[in-house]
C-alpha cells in the first residue's frame, strides 16, 4: 500500500506490501541494534581494562568483549541487557508492583493523556479564537510562541512546587506542564486548518448568508481536520515528555520520570535504559493511537484510499 | 423584447474600481442593463472585461464602487439576506467530506430547512440534473461533469428563482460541456429560472441564451446587447444553422470592436 507505488486493488498479493512494509524498519533496526553493540562495547572498554589490570588478569579478545557486555552497571547497556530489564520488569512481576514499567508507564500515561486533553482542547479554543478575531492573531500569537521559548525543564519544578504550596498535587501538576507543551502546535496547526478552506468555499457559505458559527461548524472544521490530526500528533508526544519531566523534579515515587530519576541516583544505567525504552513504547503507542483516530476520521469523512 | 417585463436585475452607471499598488483598475465602467425574470442571460467577453465581477456584484460579494444594482427589487445586500439566488462555481466547489445528497443538503441545514423537506428536495434537485443513484456517493468518485450537475443541484436545491453561473462548464472538455448545456437548456425550460450565465465561448453563449451581452475589458464596460430570435426549443444541431451563425458572427464582431484581441 502506496510504498509499492499504486497497484490496483488485488493486484499485489499482500506479502508483497507486508514484506515492503516491514523490511525496511527491520534493516534499520538491525543496523542499530548492531551499531549500539559496536558503541556498548567502546564505551564499557576503559572500565573493563581497570577492571582487569586490578584483578590482575588478561583474557583473550572475544572473553574481554563478553566481560563489556555483561558488566552490572555499564556505562552503555548491552541491547540484550536492556532487553532482559524490559522482559522482567514488564511480563515477570506484577502489573501493581512498585518495579513494573507497565504501572509507572501507566502513571506516566494517565497524566499525559489528561494533560493531552487539556492541552488539545486550550489549543484549539486558542486557534478559534485567533482565526476569528483579528485582534487576537496580532495580540496573541506572539505570546503563543513567547511560551515555548521558555525551558521547560527550568519552569517544571516550579509549577509543580507552586502548586504543592496551594495544595495541588498527584496528577494534575504534571498533566498541566503536558499542556503547557502541547497546546502549541494544536494552536499553530489548528490555525492554519482553520484557515484552509478555499475562497470559492467560503464565498459559497457567504452566497447562503451562513453565519460565523455555521461556516465554522459546516466549512472550517472539517477542513482543518488533517491538520488537527498532524498537530495532536505532535501534541501527544509532547505531552509525554510533558509528563516525564513533570515527574524529574518532584522526587514522584512513580512513573518513568521517576524511574529515571532512581536509575541515575544509583546508577543503574540498565534501569534508566529500559525506562528510556519503556517512554519510547508509550510514545509510538500514542502515536499509532492517533494514527487510528485519523484513518477512522477519514473513512467517517469519505477520504480518497490512498 | 423580453416576452416577461417583471425586472429582475437593475444596473445603472455600475461601476466598480478596484484600489491596487499599480493604480486603480475599473473592473466595471458605468454598466446599464436589466435583466427581466426568467431570461437567460449570457455575459461574454475576454478575462479581465468585468463579466464575473459584475456576477458577484449581483451576488454581493463584491460591492460596487458606483451607480446603483437592484436584484428583485432589493440591494444585493438584502437579496443575498434573502437566499435570493444560487451561485455555481467555475470549479464544483463540492465539500470533499459530504456525500452528493449531503452537498446539496448543505445549504438547506444552514437555512434550516427540516429533514422531511430536505430529503424531498434533494431527490427532486438530483433528479432535475440526472444525477439520481449517486446520492450516497462522494465527489471524487464522480467525474467533473457530473460534479459540477451535483453543485448545479446544490444551487437550485433552496429555489431561488435566480441562478448566477460564472464559466460554470469552463473546465470541461467540449463533449460534456454540449452535453451539459442541452441539460441545462432543459433545466431552465422546466424550472423558469432567471439565468446569468458567464462564459468565453461563443457557440456556448449562442446556444443558451435569450440575450447575450458582450463585454470589453480595461475599463470592464458592455460592447454590445445582443436579442437570440433562435426558439426557445434548440436542438444542439441548431448550431449549424445561418440564424445561429449570424448571432455568433455578431458576437465576433462585438468583441473584436471592444479591441479584446488586440494585447
Amino acid at each position: 500500500m502506496g510504498v509499492t507505488g499504486n497497484p490496483g486493488p488485488g493486484v499485489a498479493p499482500p506479502m508483497t506490501s507486508l514484506r515492503a512494509k516491514f523490511l525496511p524498519v527491520l534493516t534499520i533496526v538491525a543496523a542499530i541494534v548492531a551499531l549500539w553493540y559496536v558503541a556498548a562495547i567502546g564505551m564499557n572498554a576503559p572500565f573493563q581494562r581497570d577492571q582487569n589490570s586490578r584483578d590482575g588478569v588478561s583474557p583473550d579478545a572475544w572473553t574481554f568483549i563478553g566481560q563489556t557486555l555483561t558488566q552490572p552497571k555499564p556505562t552503555m547497556p548491552a541491547p540484550h541487557q536492556v532487553a532482559e530489564n524490559l522482559w522482567k520488569n514488564i511480563f515477570t512481576v506484577k502489573v501493581t508492583s512498585k518495579r513494573s514499567l507497565v504501572y509507572h508507564s501507566a502513571v506516566t500515561l494517565s497524566s499525559t493523556l489528561l494533560g493531552f486533553l487539556m492541552g488539545t482542547a486550550l489549543g484549539v479554543v486558542i486557534a478559534i479564537g485567533i482565526v476569528h478575531v483579528p485582534a487576537l492573531a496580532k495580540s496573541f500569537l506572539p505570546w503563543v510562541v513567547a511560551s515555548q521559548m521558555v525551558p521547560m525543564l527550568a519552569v517544571a519544578p516550579m509549577i509543580i512546587v507552586i502548586l504543592a504550596a496551594i495544595g495541588v498535587t498527584g496528577l494534575l501538576p504534571k498533566a498541566l506542564i503536558s499542556t503547557y507543551l502541547s497546546f502549541f502546535p494544536v494552536t499553530v496547526g489548528m490555525v492554519k486548518g482553520l484557515r484552509s478552506p478555499e475562497v470559492m468555499h467560503l464565498d459559497l457559505m457567504r452566497t447562503y448568508n451562513a453565519s460565523k458559527t455555521k461556516t465554522f461548524i459546516k466549512l472550517r472544521a472539517p477542513a482543518s481536520l488533517p491538520f488537527f490530526f498532524a498537530s495532536i500528533k505532535v501534541a501527544v508526544a509532547a505531552s509525554l515528555v510533558g509528563a516525564i519531566v513533570g515527574e524529574l523534579p518532584t522526587g514522584a515515587v512513580a512513573g518513568i520520570g521517576s524511574k529515571l530519576l532512581a536509575g541515575s541516583y544509583y546508577s543503574q544505567t540498565i534501569d534508566v535504559w529500559a525506562a528510556l525504552i519503556a517512554g519510547s513504547i508509550c510514545a509510538v503507542l500514542l502515536v499509532l493511537a492517533v494514527d487510528v483516530a485519523r484513518v477512522l476520521a477519514g473513512k467517517a469523512m469519505g477520504a480518497r484510499p490512498a | 423584447m423580453p416576452s416577461s417585463p417583471a425586472p429582475c436585475i437593475t444596473a445603472s452607471a455600475l461601476s466598480l474600481t478596484f484600489a491596487t499598488n499599480d493604480g486603480p483598475v475599473h473592473a466595471l465602467k458605468d454598466v446599464n442593463l436589466d435583466i427581466s425574470k426568467g431570461e437567460f442571460v449570457s455575459f461574454i467577453g475576454p478575462s479581465g472585461c468585468g463579466k464575473t465581477t459584475f456576477l458577484r456584484v449581483i451576488a454581493d460579494l463584491e460591492r460596487a464602487t458606483g451607480g446603483t444594482i437592484v436584484v428583485n427589487g432589493m440591494t444585493p445586500h438584502q437579496a443575498r439576506e434573502k437566499r435570493a439566488y444560487g451561485y455555481v462555481f467555475q470549479a464544483p466547489a463540492l465539500l470533499p467530506w459530504r456525500t452528493i445528497e449531503k452537498n446539496v443538503a448543505l445549504p438547506l441545514e444552514i437555512m434550516g430547512v427540516g429533514a422531511a423537506e430536505r430529503t424531498e428536495r434533494i431527490a427532486r434537485t438530483l433528479a432535475l440534473v440526472n444525477l439520481k443513484g449517486f446520492e450516497k456517493k462522494y465527489p471524487w468518485q464522480l467525474s467533473g461533469g457530473m460534479q459540477q450537475r451535483a453543485s448545479i443541484a446544490r444551487a437550485l436545491s433552496f429555489d431561488a428563482d435566480l441562478l448566477l453561473m460564472d464559466e460554470p462548464f469552463g473546465a470541461l472538455d467540449e463533449i460534456v460541456r454540449d452535453h451539459l448545456n442541452e441539460q441545462l437548456l432543459q433545466l431552465w425550460a422546466r424550472t423558469q429560472k432567471t439565468i446569468c450565465f458567464v462564459t468565453h465561448s461563443i457557440p456556448e453563449a449562442v446556444y443558451l441564451s435569450t440575450r447575450i451581452v458582450v463585454m470589453s475589458p480595461r475599463p470592464g464596460r458592455v460592447i454590445d446587447v445582443i436579442e437570440s430570435d433562435l426558439p426557445r426549443e434548440r436542438p444542439l444541431d441548431i448550431r449549424e444553422t445561418p440564424e445561429f451563425l449570424r448571432i455568433a458572427h455578431r458576437v465576433r464582431e462585438g468583441l473584436r470592436a471592444g479591441h479584446s484581441y488586440d494585447d
